[in-house]
């Protein structure tokens, strides 16, 4: 791809005059931006997920991930709370945890040069401290308190861990909106939930366009055929937008398909009423929570996802991989007491998302298709209108309400 | 000798997935199969889920009908090259290699995937055909989407 030309500093940008209505295409693209936005907003007031509560269950357990582009630790001390650092060792910056993840950890040892942390990050011991035979050694005033990796600030909610290394970032179910979070409880709440497939789809586009798309829920039954024919999500089904107060976290939902003469589609590529599914198993919904809610995407700002698609459930982590990659990790889970049955509706399910879904597929290449798109068109900005310039809760999903909504809190924090 | 006709077999296969004869693709399978595209941490974990799950021929058919008909992607092609199999004891297992480059319409030719397939094999009126084959791609990381079967 390309590389287009970068302003130097943000002080350099052209200026985002006007609303969230137009919004630049530099925002995409500039190097410079990326830096900024890594302190102000992924080190800034927001909480990032970090992992599942159950993945770090026993003290001792941890997990590696990233917040923006820092490579970070969450572990399980001794006393059961839960701590979160930068895997980043203070003395040469190694890495301090070298896997995925890993269980019944004492402490912390980088390999470089054997200092060694708690399960809280904490530097504990530098090897030859006080030096050989009475030589070499660190300066007698050497603090180990004084040094170590950044600390994060961690909450859990519905058995997911999240991180903010802000002081100002308000708790997180304030930050997540009453609303916002009844819906994310609908899926989580009260149960014990399984991880059963995990995978990274890597976007060809920068991360912004990913959040986006899942807020984007105008676009859902016009790029997603399969929606639209079996009435999966018409944006003329029951259903709605919901915002929290701070404009970042959203939640799209659609309800069961009440009338089977709906017209509204009838003129639009996406609808094809010819096409059938010869295994009907797809489309074999249990409404769990006797809600008739067929769909339902919860986001939280900045680049969380938790969905229910028929029966089928997913997280979606997406961090940035350079301006223009991004790894889009998917994580697959059922409730722990799933039937046999309600298990294999769920893999079955789950062919409408990941990497290879009926569905989700389309949005792997999408913001590929518009990083081409803008390649020398900077300055000028994409039309963020639909249903108006507002960012609040609606109860059509023929919006762009909540895209909005995510750039209103993205200005805030990048400064821009 | 089986080795002879399992390799005569994934050639087959590989020819019609490259040569975009995806319509022949479930041919290869029996009514009641599996197909899964899973990685090997997925498989080592025992996680459950893959990226493509089909446990009826008929979901191997809607996967070739949503490719041909509902599904945006841009075009592309893949070439399979798949190694000798590993033949189970009972002769109706194996265990084969692949390596898969994909080609975009923009010219573009990288690998895209490796691994190996895990297959169960059953003859019927003289045809040989998977009963299962779970495809362990070694990484987890897939580039932007997988439309094409591997
Ligand atoms: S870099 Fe970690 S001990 Fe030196
Ligand atoms: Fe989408």
């Amino acid at each position: 791809m390309p590389q287009a030309p970068t302003p130097n500093g943000p002080s350099r940008l052209p200026a985002w005059s006007g609303d969230v209505t137009r919004v630049p295409y530099w925002v995409y693209r500039d190097k410079d931006l990326a830096k900024t936005e890594q302190m102000r907003l992924f080190e800034g007031p927001v909480w990032s997920f970090l992992c599942l509560e159950s993945e770090i269950a026993e003290p001792g357990d941890w997990r590696a991930t990233v917040v923006g582009e820092m490579p970070v630790v969450v572990a399980r001390d001794t006393d059961g709370s839960i701590a979160a650092f930068e895997n980043r060792c203070a003395h040469r910056g190694a890495l301090i945890c070298l896997d995925n993840a890993g269980k019944g950890a004492k402490d912390f040892l980088c390999v470089y040069h054997a200092w060694r942390y708690d399960l809280r990050g904490n530097l504990r011991s530098v090897a030859f401290r006080h030096g050989v035979n009475g030589q070499g050694g660190m300066p007698k005033d050497f603090s180990l308190e004084g040094h170590g990796p950044r600390k994060f600030r961690t909450s859990t909610t519905c058995g997911l861990v999240f991180g903010t290394f802000h002081d100002e970032t308000p708790d997180l179910e304030t930050y997540i909106g009453a609303d916002v979070l009844g819906h994310f409880k609908r899926i989580l709440d009260g149960k014990k939930i399984e991880i059963i497939g995990r995978y990274v789809e890597v976007l060809p586009n920068n991360w912004k366009m990913y959040a986006e798309n899942v807020r984007d829920s105008y676009h859902a039954s016009l790029l997603h055929m399969f929606f639209a024919t079996f009435k999966i999500n018409r944006l003329s089904q029951g259903g709605g937008l919901t915002i929290s107060p701070n404009g970042g976290c959203s939640v799209s939902t659609s309800l069961a398909p009440m009338d089977s003469n709906d017209k509204t589609y009838n003129d639009i590529r996406s609808v094809d009423d010819d096409y059938k599914l010869e295994d009907t198993n797809l489309l074999d919904v249990v409404d769990e929570h006797n809600d008739l809610i067929r769909q339902q995407i919860v986001t939280i700002y900045p680049n969380f996802v938790v969905q229910k698609t028929q029966n089928a459930m997913a997280m979606r982590y997406y961090t940035p991989n350079g301006i223009d990659r991004t790894n889009l990790e998917w994580i697959y889970f059922g409730y722990a007491d799933d039937t046999l049955e309600m298990r294999q509706r769920r893999l079955r399910h789950l062919n409408l998302g990941g990497p290879a879904g009926f569905v989700s597929m389309e949005d792997g290449c999408i913001g590929g298709f518009v990083e081409r798109g803008i390649a020398t068109a900077l300055d000028e900005s994409s039309i963020v209108e639909m249903g108006g310039s507002g960012t609040v809760s609606e109860t059509t999903r023929a919006t762009e309400a909540a895209v909005r909504g995510f750039w209103v809190l993205w200005r805030k924090m990048v400064g821009v | 000798m089986m080795l002879l006709r399992l390799a005569e077999l994934n050639a087959a296969y590989a020819q019609a997935i490259d040569t975009d004869q995806l319509e022949s693709w479930p041919d290869f399978f029996v009514e009641d199969c599996l197909y899964k595209i899973t990685s090997a941490d997925n498989h080592k974990a025992g996680y459950a889920a893959g990226i493509v799950y089909a446990d009826t021929g008929a979901m191997l058919r809607d996967r070739v009908n949503a490719l041909r008909t509902a599904n945006i992607y841009e075009r592309q092609s893949y070439r399979h090259i798949i190694g000798l199999p590993v033949i189970g004891t009972d002769q109706m297992s194996a265990e084969t290699p692949f390596m898969v480059a994909r080609i975009m319409r923009d010219g573009k030719t990288a690998l895209f995937a490796t691994g190996v397939y895990l297959d169960k094999l059953r003859e019927t009126n003289g045809k040989l055909r998977f009963v299962q084959r779970i495809v362990v791609c070694d990484s987890s990381y897939f580039d932007t989407l997988l439309a094409i079967p591997l």
